[in-house]
């Protein structure tokens, strides 16, 4: 089994940004990630697209190329189109590459999966044409595909900026239906926002460019329904005491992105429900180390903190591992850290502003909408299970599929989680998660047929 | 209207094309991109139908989290978001076939 100092999973700006300082501090890496391509969700194919979409896609995207040499440093191996699908507590890592099965060890791990959309279960949402928005802008980034008839639903600043990039394009969407309030609402936070100025200019400047191009927005809207036959044909919604509906064959949703939480709760990792956004994250300290010594989580996968907070949340972690494997002494790791932790403070003073600003959208779910994609659960079957006496995500397996289709709970988890809270009167909390088992992605027998590693097979089986 | 395109290129691709066949239909697609963005730019728009009660899906995510994008090849199931095309990809809609 090959084995390096550090295993990196996930080739976005927090795991770039580590492997960068890893091999900067002598250390052997190794970084895996499923893309085909480095820069994770935000910068995703940037080498390719800066050419071409540069303009379109913006000065923030374009900064992804000063990260990505990363992937070619010395001692780094980078190891794209790898979907790692088990990790243990003692660093072996599983994954799955061009069909082959392999693992290896490392002495550290550092998770940097990211974020997920969060869930927005609506009426109609598992029509064909309905997508995330991140869906949206993964087409126009990677391959500079775009939808000329969108309607964009959802809150935050994501979907200004998607709004946006469509209207460079020359496809601005058909309409911005936004669920949130007004924006000055959570005033309580904005003298600390107005630190993190440079965000809210940005959002500012989104928003005059929507404007000239004439997108129209529709706001406080509720009761929204995506209606139409086999595929999306259009979305109903209230706007001002009045129902409105608007064609269409896409629908983009977007109320802000969570922690992807697979692998480490796959691990057992401590994790507490964050209030102010809304979902769980993983426990670390303030150099990224988990309840697990050994493993490390960077970037939104900790909680969402935007791409630039990752970027050094990746290089601290990377600081800390190196001293921790004797590469670097106290005294340097906590002078390279000055900066880092003054920079990654600017970027987390604006998110109490942006969470309360922007929160997720909380109408109450008809009973007869689907919250569970993969089995098509309801969540009236869900508010049944609560019912009969079921309190948690990982007990509701026992009355219903939920949670039990291909994207385990990705999709669903914190549907259940707020359903059955609601319910039964409890707390996110004491309400919990699922209980995840590996392998976190799938992995066929044919795979793990090809594993070189006879004990590796064992393990799994 | 059927085949009028639900994504199209913001430019247009001089990329080389490449055959697949997805459903026992041909299609020519730009090299580089998932099956599923591809599929999407020809027009598509389910992938295929669900197990529990036979509704159409399509992509939702394009970043291999949701699994609704699932596709035969080889007698594997695959996300269609993380494969690439190339010349001579065969695929289908995974689960169950309808008649059978
Ligand atoms: C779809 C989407 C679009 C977004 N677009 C923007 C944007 O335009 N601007 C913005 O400011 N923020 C955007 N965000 C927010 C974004 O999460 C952060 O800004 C930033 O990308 C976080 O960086 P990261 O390094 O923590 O994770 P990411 O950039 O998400 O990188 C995580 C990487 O881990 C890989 N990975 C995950 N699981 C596995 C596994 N099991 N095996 C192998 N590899 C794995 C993924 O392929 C991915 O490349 C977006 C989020 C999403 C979900
Ligand atoms: S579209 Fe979600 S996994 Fe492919």
């Amino acid at each position: 089994m090959k084995k390096y100092d550090l295993a990196i999973i996930g080739a976005g700006p927090a795991g770039l940004a580590a492997a960068a300082e890893a091999s900067a501090a002598g250390l052997t890496v190794v970084m895996l990630d499923e893309q085909a391509r480095s820069g994770g969700q935000i910068y995703r194919d940037v080498e390719r697209a800066a050419p071409t979409r540069g303009t379109i896609l913006g000065e923030d995207y374009l900064h992804g190329l000063s990260l990505i040499g990363a992937t070619r440093a010395e001692r780094v191996t980078y190891m794209p189109r790898t979907t790692v699908w088990d990790i243990t507590p003692d660093g072996e890592l599983s994954y799955t590459r061009d069909g082959r099965a392999d693992c290896l060890q490392a002495k550290r791990l550092l998770i940097a999966t990211g974020a997920l959309e969060r869930p927005m279960p609506l009426p109609g949402w598992t029509l064909p044409g309905v997508m995330t928005a991140g869906a949206a802008q993964i087409l126009l980034k990677q391959s500079g595909l775009i939808s000329r008839r969108a309607v964009l639903v959802g809150s935050g600043p994501l979907l200004y900026l998607v709004a946006v990039q469509m209207v460079r394009a020359g496809a601005p969407p058909l309409a911005l239906l936004e669920t949130q309030g007004l924006i000055v609402g959570p005033a309580r936070h904005l003298p600390r926002a107005l630190m993190g100025w440079r965000v809210l200019a940005k959002g500012m400047g989104l928003l005059a460019e929507l404007r000239q191009a004439g997108v129209s927005r529709h706001k406080r809207v509720r009761e929204i329904s995506i209606e139409g036959e086999g595929q999306v044909g259009k979305v109903r919604f209230e706007a001002k005491q009045t129902m409105h509906e608007i064609s269409c064959d896409t629908v983009l949703l977007h109320h802000g992105v969570v922690p992807n939480i697979q692998a480490s709760r796959a691990l057992r990792l401590e994790h507490d429900w964050d209030a102010g956004q809304d979902c769980f994250r993983p426990r670390i300290d303030d150099w990224g180390r988990s309840s697990a010594r050994n493993i490390f989580i960077a970037g939104d996968g900790a909680g969402i903190g935007g791409a630039i907070a990752a970027e050094h949340a990746g290089r601290l972690a990377a600081f800390e591992i190196a001293r921790d494997l004797g590469r670097m002494v106290v005294a340097e790791r906590d002078r390279r850290a000055v900066p880092t932790r003054r920079a990654l403070a600017k970027e987390h003073v604006v998110r109490p502003f942006l969470d309360a600003a922007f929160p997720r959208y909380s109408e109450a779910l008809a009973d007869d909408t689907i919250v569970c994609r993969c089995e098509e659960v309801t969540a009236g079957e869900i508010r049944r299970a609560a019912a009969l006496g079921c309190t948690g995500p990982n007990q509701s397996k026992a009355f219903n599929r939920a949670g039990m289709g291909p994207c385990q709970g990705r999709y669903c988890g914190l549907t259940v989680n707020r359903l059955l809270a609601e319910a039964n009167g409890a707390s996110p909390e004491a309400t919990g998660y699922y209980r995840l088992r590996p392998p976190i992605k799938p992995v066929t027998l044919g795979e793990l047929a090809q594993m070189k590693q006879p004990d590796g097979l064992e393990k799994t089986a | 209207m059927k085949n009028a395109s639900l994504f199209e290129p913001i430019i247009e691709a001089d990329a080389p094309k490449v055959r697949v066949t997805f459903d026992g239909h041909n299609y020519k697609l730009p090299q580089g991109m998932s099956l599923a963005a591809g599929l999407l730019s020809a027009g598509l728009r389910s992938l295929r139908k669900t197990p529990v009660s036979g509704a159409p899906r399509g992509p939702f995510c394009m970043m291999g989290a949701c699994f609704d994008c699932l596709v035969e090849i080889d007698g594997v199931t695959r996300q269609a978001c993380m494969v690439e095309v190339r010349e001579g990809l065969v695929a289908s809609p995974a689960g169950p076939k309808e008649g059978v």
